[in-house]
């Protein structure tokens, strides 16, 4: 059981890993792996909270019903995936500022966390917008061929590539 | 009757919650052993100096897509191609590219990242992502009917583009996957 403990595999080990994955999901859940739908419903249940349910009569929400269902369970799940392949191998640590961040920005935890909560706004939003995020639309949608997930994922990684270099030549 | 019915449908959806859990356990483990939970290798993707991102996802796909193919082949699987516009996918993908690169994780990795003990993905990135969500349910009514609309061309897939058998894209997809992948072997990336 040596490569449970094993901090990194081979990316295509990975990989394969998550193909036979989206197999078994098609087959038992009839379901492809996807993720960011998750995130919209937990939104708009946590508004509810605070609001009531006028939160339910929008439009978006009509078409998303505010319910834990499959998908939630499966980003609930990646979290204590990730966790039990981090203990496993010891390479489970807190972090607030990573160490490619804190080469380019310093090592402000401050400024870290407002420029990833600028960022998560952007990736919802878009998310949303383009019904799909790099799981759904990127690994899911792609494999299934669909027109709609080449373009998304051309566009996610376009649109990263640039922002990433203009962001870190900020740095200088 | 009606009740026994009712308990069934809650058995077989509470059956399904549980397999949602498994699969998510799964993929978490194998996102934090392939390493794409943490930040430096996502970013290190997108300042195209670590390729790990991309081996990953295209060896998922290929892996996949053959699995789901030959299954629909035998009609063990339907597929659920997601529909979109240019309007939904170009600009929708171009935002999210940009909050790719400023959060440095996405969606599933975020949650990855939350187990493997990232602080910055647990707070201002995941706060970040409930806002961006809940901004877009909000522009939603204002946007479902013209911009989103815009080159819509609904659940199309290449096959059914080029008017061809599923295989005849399969097969060419296959083949350029596992020649990106030979090549950034072979540039040592």
């Amino acid at each position: 059981m040596d490569y449970l403990q094993e901090i990194r595999w081979s990316p295509y080990l990975a990989g394969i890993g998550i193909g036979v994955l989206s197999w078994l999901s098609f087959l038992i859940s009839k379901k492809p792996l996807a993720c960011s739908t998750t995130f919209a419903k937990s939104s708009g249940m946590i508004e509810k909270l605070f609001r009531g349910d006028v939160v339910e009569a929008k439009p978006y929400y009509q078409k998303e019903k505010l319910a834990i269902d499959w998908q939630w369970m499966l980003v609930a799940g990646i979290i204590i995936g990730s966790m039990i392949s981090a203990l496993l191998s010891g390479d489970f640590h807190w972090q607030w500022v990573p160490s490619a961040w804190s080469l380019s920005f310093g090592d402000n935890a401050a400024l870290r966390v407002a420029v990833a909560f600028v960022g998560g706004i952007c990736i919802g939003f878009g998310a949303r917008w383009a019904d799909g995020c790099t799981s759904g639309h990127g690994i899911s949608g792609t494999m299934q061929l669909a027109v709609s997930s080449w373009i998304s994922a051309a566009c996610f990684f376009i649109g990263g590539i640039a922002a990433a270099h203009v962001l870190f030549s900020l740095a200088g | 009757m009606e009740a026994q019915r009712s308990k069934i449908t809650q058995n077989r959806d509470r059956k399904q919650l549980a397999w949602g859990m498994a699969f998510g356990i799964a993929f978490g483990f194998l996102l934090q052993k392939g390493g794409v939970t943490k930040y430096d290798v996502i970013i290190g993707q997108l300042l195209l100096t670590d390729f790990t991102v991309v081996k990953i996802m295209l060896s998922a796909v290929l892996t996949g897509m053959l699995g789901i193919f030959i299954m629909k082949n035998l009609g063990w699987v339907r597929l659920n191609p997601k529909s979109g516009s240019a309007g939904m996918n170009i600009i929708g993908g171009l935002i999210f590219g940009v909050g790719f690169a400023v959060l440095g994780y996405c969606p599933g990795t975020i949650a990855g990242a939350i187990g493997n003990g990232g602080l910055d993905a647990l707070t201002g990135g995941l706060a970040g992502i409930l806002v961006g969500t809940g901004l877009f349910a909000a522009i939603y009514p204002r946007v479902s009917n013209c911009i989103l609309q815009k080159g819509y061309f609904g659940d199309l897939t290449l096959p059914a583009l080029f008017k061809v058998n599923d295989w005849v894209v399969v097969i060419p997809v296959s083949a350029m996957i596992l020649a990106i992948l030979f090549l950034l072997e072979r540039a040592g990336l």
